[in-house]
């Protein structure tokens, strides 16, 4: 971990402390939610990786915009949403930032800028393409960031609009988080060759970061978001992390892919909210018992919110085909559907 | 004032004055700057608006659709280029998963004002992936809505309400009707989606027609009117929204029905259209409602084949003939 640049630095520190204790409390608190089956569906924990959602997104405004994927609470927390609404989105109730539409996969907050998760791995590089080219024919400074697995550089897509992004110099950032495994396969046996060089085969400048160190990552998200905003994107940033649990709450007997000394291991000597706790206690800039306080105060904020959702009314039966067009209130009276 | 265009001259007037109202609407596609398209569709415009707005992009469906979603999600209104309707199962992906469903899952805080322009329509000896017509796939999927023009002045003006729609809008243009004349008004018009227009009344037999299936159509009718049978000619223009009332109360009075669309015939636009008239007007009818599609079979290259393919107004016509006659087309 690089040193302390300057002591005005505390409040951004403390910012990146606590969103990464917040991300860690929603998933620790999903993860209760599904085995105690108060949740439907599954859904895919992102601890571990704090440290890539909370320094790319502090390094951007609410103006930038975020696309993310199945793992996509962490990033809906950094980039600024609230937990009551994201705990009712998982719960399908009618207050969830997506009325209940979406659910964990599916979690967009246009209000910070979040368009949203995406459970097509992959599916959305071209979304946060096109948002790039909104930025630069709009003539508007917004820059942004697409985040992907390393098991979604496989798909074809990401070359088709990593050329065009840079013929066209927009101002987006591709992200790949690499755990290190897609579902349950290891990332040696999926992919070719280095992640980095594709990148700079098309001429896209390229960058490898320690994805558990967050001041890495946001030193380099902000000189690359700098960029962007001056025209001298696209970037790809490759951030080696880990994720914790399995592929998804489901996905508890996991030796056959993966070892339990290898998950002891980075738990133990790379999280990245232990190190940066102990790096700020190490500058003077927190106590161990600060650090304490706001571990507890997040802790019952988080079960607050969990609370607050479960007690939320689902939405109103009437509302099943509501937004399937907008400008229309029902889609089955426009269309003519059915069974009404 | 009224003068005749092509349809082509429609499509690109339409995009013009778009573009010219709103500086939010882009146009992306292969070739659609310089080239105008291999169609000669959109010649003039980057000339007009430059490449900053007419971006011509590389061979890449899939990757300029998920830009054109993504540039509509943040306040751009992209007009899509996809050169042969036979490439819509390139974008499925962008198109089906995203577009089409992002407003919903988002429970209707992010919308996706986007139009995608394509084409259909056989006979044109281009083999079976340059022909199909491919409407029924994607008016499958909720969330978009699906237009196909039958003329020039149905292109331009169906054109014009996709672009002003927040919504994302698939629109079929015959790619053998690009050089067809019609009467198109000189001054700005808007044709409403979900509105059929009825484009001959009649009183024996309602033929229902999509695109260049409502010339096929009108042949039929002027066909019958010399057998002393009278037949209504009805174009729903959109697809989805379908204008139902429209065709349920020509078939109320007619009491018989022949859906024409040329795509394929099972599963298809046809046997939609049928079926709703078979659920909603069963008591008024007094035959079976018929579907004519395209044949179930890939379009073959060869002249001798590919004209067996489409439905045409001779087949119309004796169909329309046999149902009025009381006699049983598909006995079982
Ligand atoms: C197109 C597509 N193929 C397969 C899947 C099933 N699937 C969901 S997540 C996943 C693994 C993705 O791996 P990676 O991109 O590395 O992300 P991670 O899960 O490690 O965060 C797969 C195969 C899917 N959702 N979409
Ligand atoms: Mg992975």
């Amino acid at each position: 971990m690089s040193a302390a640049k300057n002591r005005h630095n505390t409040e951004d520190y403390l910012q990146m402390y606590r969103q990464m204790v917040r991300i860690r409390a929603f998933e620790d608190n999903a993860n209760q939610l599904y085995l105690s089956a108060r949740m439907p569906g599954l859904t895919h924990m992102y601890s571990g990786q704090e440290a890539v959602a909370v320094g790319i997104c502090e390094a951007l405004t609410d103006e930038d915009r975020i696309t993310s994927t199945h793992r996509g609470h962490g990033h809906c927390v950094a980039k600024g949403a609230d937990l009551k609404t994201m705990f009712c989105e998982l719960l399908g109730k009618a207050e969830g930032y997506c009325r209940g539409k979406g659910g964990s996969m599916h979690i967009a907050d246009q209000s910070h800028g979040n368009l949203g998760a995406n459970a097509i791995v992959g599916g959305s590089m071209g979304i946060a393409t096109g948002a790039a080219l909104s930025a630069k024919r709009l003539g508007r400074e917004f820059v942004t960031v697409c985040f992907f697995g390393d098991g979604a550089t496989a798909q074809g897509l990401w070359y088709e609009v990593m050329n065009m992004a840079a013929l066209w110099r927009l101002p987006v950032i591709y992200a790949c988080e690499n755990n290190g495994y897609s579902e349950y396969t290891r990332t040696e046996e999926i992919a070719a060759g280095s992640l980095i060089a594709r990148a700079q085969a098309f001429g896209v400048e390229a960058f490898q970061v320690d994805g558990q160190d967050v001041l890495a990552v946001n030193e380099l998200t902000q000189q690359l978001v700098g960029r962007c905003r001056k025209g001298e994107g696209p970037f790809f940033i490759e951030l080696d992390t880990y994720r914790y649990h399995g592929h998804h709450v489901g996905d508890i007997n996991r030796d056959y892919y993966r070892s339990r000394d290898e998950e002891a291991e980075w738990k133990k000597l790379r999280d990245p909210i232990t190190n940066f706790g102990k790096w700020l206690i190490d500058q003077k800039i927190m106590s161990a018992d600060e650090l304490v306080a706001i571990d507890e105060e997040i802790s019952a904020d988080a079960q607050a919110a969990v609370q607050y959702a479960l007690d939320a009314p689902y939405p109103d039966v009437n509302e099943v085909d509501m937004h399937v067009f907008s400008g229309v209130d029902h889609a089955l009276e426009y269309t003519g559907g059915a069974h009404r | 004032m009224t003068r005749e265009i092509t349809l082509s001259k429609a499509v690109n007037e339409a995009i013009a004055e778009e573009m010219r109202r709103d500086a939010s609407v882009i146009l992306l596609g292969e070739d659609v700057a310089e080239a105008g398209t291999p169609f000669k569709v959109l010649s003039g415009l980057v000339e007009e608006f430059g490449t900053d707005r007419v971006i011509d992009t590389p061979i890449s469906e899939p990757g300029f659709m998920g830009i054109a979603v993504g540039a509509a999600m943040t306040g751009l209104r992209p007009v899509v280029d996809l050169m042969f309707g036979d490439f819509l199962y390139l974008v499925m992906d962008q198109l089906c998963n995203q577009a089409a469903k992002t407003h919903y899952m988002s429970g209707g805080k992010l919308t996706v004002p986007l139009v995608l322009r394509t084409n259909m329509g056989a006979t044109r000896r281009s083999a079976a992936q340059h022909s199909q017509s491919l409407q029924a796939l994607v008016a499958h999927i909720p969330g978009l809505k699906v237009a196909m023009p039958s003329s020039a002045y149905e292109a331009k003006g169906l054109l014009k309400t996709a672009i002003r729609d927040d919504n994302p809008v698939v629109i079929f243009e015959d790619k053998l009707m690009y050089q067809d004349k019609a009467p198109v008004p000189e001054e700005e018009y808007l044709v409403p989606f979900g509105k059929a227009h009825i484009k001959r009344e009649g009183r024996d037999v309602t033929l229902v027609a999509t695109s260049s299936m409502v010339q096929v159509a009108e042949e039929a009718a002027e066909a019958l009117a010399g057998d002393g049978i009278s037949a209504e000619v009805i174009d729903p223009r959109t697809i989805v929204p379908l204008d139902e009332q429209t065709i349920l109360n020509s078939v109320r009075k007619t009491s018989r029905a022949i859906v024409i669309d040329e795509g394929h015939q099972s599963y298809g636009v046809t046997a939609e259209i049928a079926a709703r008239i078979g659920e909603k007007a069963f008591y008024h009818l007094d035959a079976p409602v018929i579907r004519m599609g395209a044949m179930d079979v890939p379009v073959p290259f060869s002249p001798a084949l590919e004209d067996l393919t489409v439905p045409n107004a001779a087949g119309v016509a004796e169909n329309a003939r046999r149902i009025c006659r009381g006699e049983l087309i598909h006995a079982a």
